[in-house]
């Protein structure tokens, strides 16, 4: 035991001082490790936080982790497909979930007219206290109020809308839509609030309205077009969308998010393989240096090499200096990538302005303004590939460092 | 002399072959890495041009110069069908064709809905989009005939029609006078791209015009160049042929779908920020090996120095290898490269997943690479001029040699 510690604290040694034999070469290559981890961390934290922006607002926007509606709700959205609001054990169901945030929709394809301006819209009630919890419209308020009780009888547009209807707030709009019936309805409604989505093309198309005030008018009481329900965190909503399904009427059909919009759901689980092969690919371009650094340093020695086991170090011990020679390059190269990654994100926290390509961003479903996201199992990632398949490609060189005949190595020159 | 220095140089490089070998492996790696991936590039966004244009906004579109921010009726163009026509004499160019466009309720018998109806050219509009040939239920609008509506797929199913069924549609004319139709649903779309198939229809100009009481005015001549670099020049002779800029303006695809470009140019960053790191490394690389190559020629640097000769000459000499294995790496990588890609270029590449990624921006399931000069040579090029910027340090170290010291080194 004692003679193992020997070994090991004479080995780290022996490392340490030949790593730093040749300072040019493993500055050189310390560089290059920590240029390639900082990449690694960095971009990935940009994708991160881009993915991260992009599901957190697609999932503002369907809204909800789970959704419950009538089976033919999502082809046709028509008012037809409407479901009651929830009852008895069902909703004593919704009122037990952790998170405490539900709320019932009306959504319905209408058409809104000002007096200069008619334009299709998608028609939404709210019930305006739960709203907060399942989408985040009332921060979006950019003017005016937002709705007071499920039965007020304002309405608010988005910012972008109102241009296009050349009208403003406070003034009125009738907006029209069908009942179950096929009867055309309408109704005058005042401008009560404006909104900016972060998304401009929803700015256009979502109309909201008092979920009661839309129920009389569109003469379906005491019936909505979907229930939606916000768990914790959309990553982990398995255990809540199974008791939901489970509780839920057989005759209605409960979706999560991922169901519903598989752009997301694809850009979710795409996410862990972009970051995967991204960093395999930084650690290939290094590995080639990383053996080149070996291979010369273990040319440069063959001559000692052969001299210290002519003088008793068994071949075991040379494969496992060599190793920790490149073990501890690593460390070091990691230590410095990681800490110049985290110098470099830090600043950015508060978020990189990409407006100059925000319609672009638009398109992919993200917004203007990038916020970088470090997170554990990322580093955990570039850290552990750096390391383990570092040390597994240090193996070759160094098993034909310890492979040397003693003999021949003393007599090279 | 020259050979002599060239041999040298060649016989210098495999003097550690193994050496040689990972730098050039580095090269060859991150260069093949470059060729395919600047080739997939390039492919998926001219794919991404091209189909996002070709299924509707066409390359340049003629406009009131205020309907580009505010596509509103009152927006118009005058004598809209002669116009295009005189377009077309003018540029040699049948791909041109004259819309209207306006707000209107869809009714059937069972359901309502808004829509965007559109009047179009039937004869002129399948050479600016690929909506007519999308049509999969039925057929295009007859050319000049009345009373015919085209629909999008969701939109049928909404408002529960098929083929032959009937539609009434109401909105508000120029004039601000009601402006309605009934009309026989004659074909069914599925673009694929659920905002059309749910609020498009389109009816013929003519038929348009009366209903809408515009006379003989429409809102954009649509034109299709033969090929996107076509457009500037397209766009100049458009611009010098307009006699009053305050009532029509050309719009190019840019502005039309600025969305498109910035999407391409956020993606090509990001591309070019790991390009940029795999060049770094391989210059490290680079950096390294001509580093240590040096050194441990101290001592036969100081004979040759000796021996007359300048150190301007031993740094040509190192930037010589250098250059040699740039060469190599620049070869092989593109050969692999090219290699790789052609094979994907004609197998088609997919990942999973890609589906959902590509309905998004307007492209196929499977991504073609379309390799080009430039996409084979311009990654190559810049991690050789790279490699060539990191040997300048290793060469100018020769300057500081002293012969009689170097000769004594160890």
């Amino acid at each position: 035991m004692a003679a193992h510690r020997l070994h090991f604290s004479v080995l780290l040694t022996l490392s340490w001082r030949n790593l730093w034999r040749n300072h040019r070469r493993t500055g050189i290559m310390l560089g290059a490790i920590a240029v390639g981890v900082w990449a690694m961390i960095f971009m990935t934290a940009l994708m991160r936080g881009m993915v991260d922006d992009m599901l957190n607002e697609g999932i503002h926007n369907l809204p909800g982790h789970i959704q419950i509606q009538h089976p033919d709700f999502l082809d046709d959205p028509s008012v037809a497909n409407s479901i009651a609001e929830p009852a008895g054990e069902f909703e004593a169901l919704l009122q037990r979930i952790e998170s405490k945030r539900w709320a019932t929709r009306i959504r319905v394809p209408a058409v809104i007219a000002s007096e200069r301006e008619t334009r299709g819209i998608n028609l939404v009630g709210i019930e305006p206290a739960a709203e907060a919890d399942v989408s985040g419209l009332p921060e979006l308020l950019s003017a005016g109020r937002f709705l007071e009780s499920r039965k007020d009888s304002g309405i608010i547009i988005g910012a972008k809308l109102a241009e296009r209807l050349e009208t403003r707030l406070g003034k009125r709009v009738v907006v029209m839509s069908q009942d179950p019936d096929n009867n055309i309805r309408e109704r005058g409604f005042r401008i009560v609030g404006i909104y900016r989505a972060k998304l401009p093309g929803l700015e256009e198309f979502n109309v909201y309205a008092a979920r009661d005030t839309l129920q009389q008018l569109l003469r379906i009481e005491g019936r909505v077009s979907q229930i939606i329900v916000v768990g914790e965190d959309y990553r982990d909503i398995e255990p809540l969308y199974r008791q939901v399904r489970q509780q839920a009427p057989a005759d209605l059909q409960v979706r999560a998010w991922y169901e519903i919009d598989t752009y997301l759901a694809t850009m979710f689980n795409m996410m862990d393989g972009f970051v995967l092969v991204w960093v395999i690919i930084i650690f290939l371009a290094l590995s080639f240096g990383l053996v080149n650094t070996l291979v010369m340093a273990i040319f440069e020695r063959v001559r000692e090499i052969g001299l210290i086991q002519a003088l008793g170090m068994r071949p075991a011990l040379i494969l496992y200096q060599i190793l920790m020679e490149s073990t501890l390059l690593l460390l070091i190269g990691l230590g410095l990538g990681n800490g110049l990654a985290l110098a470099t994100i830090k600043p950015l926290e508060s978020g990189l302005d990409i407006s100059v390509v925000a319609e672009g961003m638009a398109m992919m479903g993200a917004s203007s303004m990038l916020y970088p996201k470090l997170t554990s199992s990322d580093l955990l990632l570039a850290n552990s590939v750096v390391i383990l398949l570092g040390v597994l490609t240090s193996i070759l060189p160094a098993w034909r460092a310890a492979k040397l005949d003693p003999v021949r190595a003393l007599n090279s020159t | 002399m020259k050979s002599v220095v060239l041999r040298m140089a060649w016989r210098n490089l495999w003097r550690h072959g193994r050496r040689t070998w990972l730098t050039v492996g580095a090269m060859i790696f991150s260069n093949s890495l470059l060729v395919f991936s600047i080739s997939l590039q390039f492919g998926s966004y001219d794919m991404m041009i091209d189909n996002s244009l070709q299924t509707f906004s066409g390359h340049i579109q003629l406009q009131h110069p205020s309907y580009l921010d505010q596509p509103k009726m009152r927006y118009t163009l005058a004598d809209i069908v002669a116009n295009a026509q005189k377009l077309r004499d003018e540029l040699a160019l049948e791909s041109i064709s004259a819309r209207a466009s306006g707000f209107a309720l869809a009714s059937s018998n069972k359901r309502s809905h808004g829509i965007q109806l559109l009047g179009v050219d039937a004869k002129h509009e399948p050479l600016v989009s690929t909506f007519p040939g999308l049509v999969n239920e039925g057929r295009y609008l007859g050319p000049g005939a009345q009373e015919e509506i085209v629909i999008g797929s969701i939109l049928a199913r909404n408002l529960k029609v098929g083929i032959g069924d009937e539609l009434s549609f109401l909105g508000s004319g120029l004039d601000e006078s009601f402006a309605a139709g009934v009309v026989t649903v004659v074909g069914i779309f599925e673009s694929g791209i659920p905002d059309l198939d749910r609020a498009m229809a389109q009816i013929n100009l003519g038929y348009f015009q009366d209903s809408f009481a515009m006379q003989r005015a429409g809102h954009s001549i649509v034109i299709r160049a033969a090929h996107i670099d076509d457009v500037d020049g397209l766009m100049a002779r458009i611009s010098a042929g307009i006699d009053d800029p305050s009532r029509i303006v050309p719009r190019d695809w840019n502005e039309l779908q600025p969305g498109l470009r910035q999407a391409i140019q956020a993606d090509m960053t990001s591309a070019w920020f790991m390009y940029i790191v795999l060049i770094v490394l391989v210059a490290f690389s680079v950096l390294n090996t001509q580093l240590m190559s040096v050194l441990e020629r101290t001592r036969e640097f100081g004979t040759m120095m000796a021996l007359g000769l300048k150190p301007i000459h031993l740094a040509r000499l190192v930037m010589l290898e250098t250059g040699m294995m740039t060469a190599l790496g620049l070869l092989l990588g593109i050969t692999l490269g090219a290699l790789i890609t052609a094979y994907l270029s004609v197998v088609g590449f997919s990942y999973p997943g890609m589906e959902e990624m590509a309905v998004k921006f307007n492209l196929p399931d499977r991504m073609y690479p379309a390799i080009s000069p430039l996409s084979l040579t311009l990654g190559p090029v810049i991690v050789a001029l790279g490699s060539l910027l990191a040997a300048i340090y290793p060469a100018l170290r020769l300057n500081r040699l002293q012969p009689i010291e170097a000769m004594r080194a160890v």
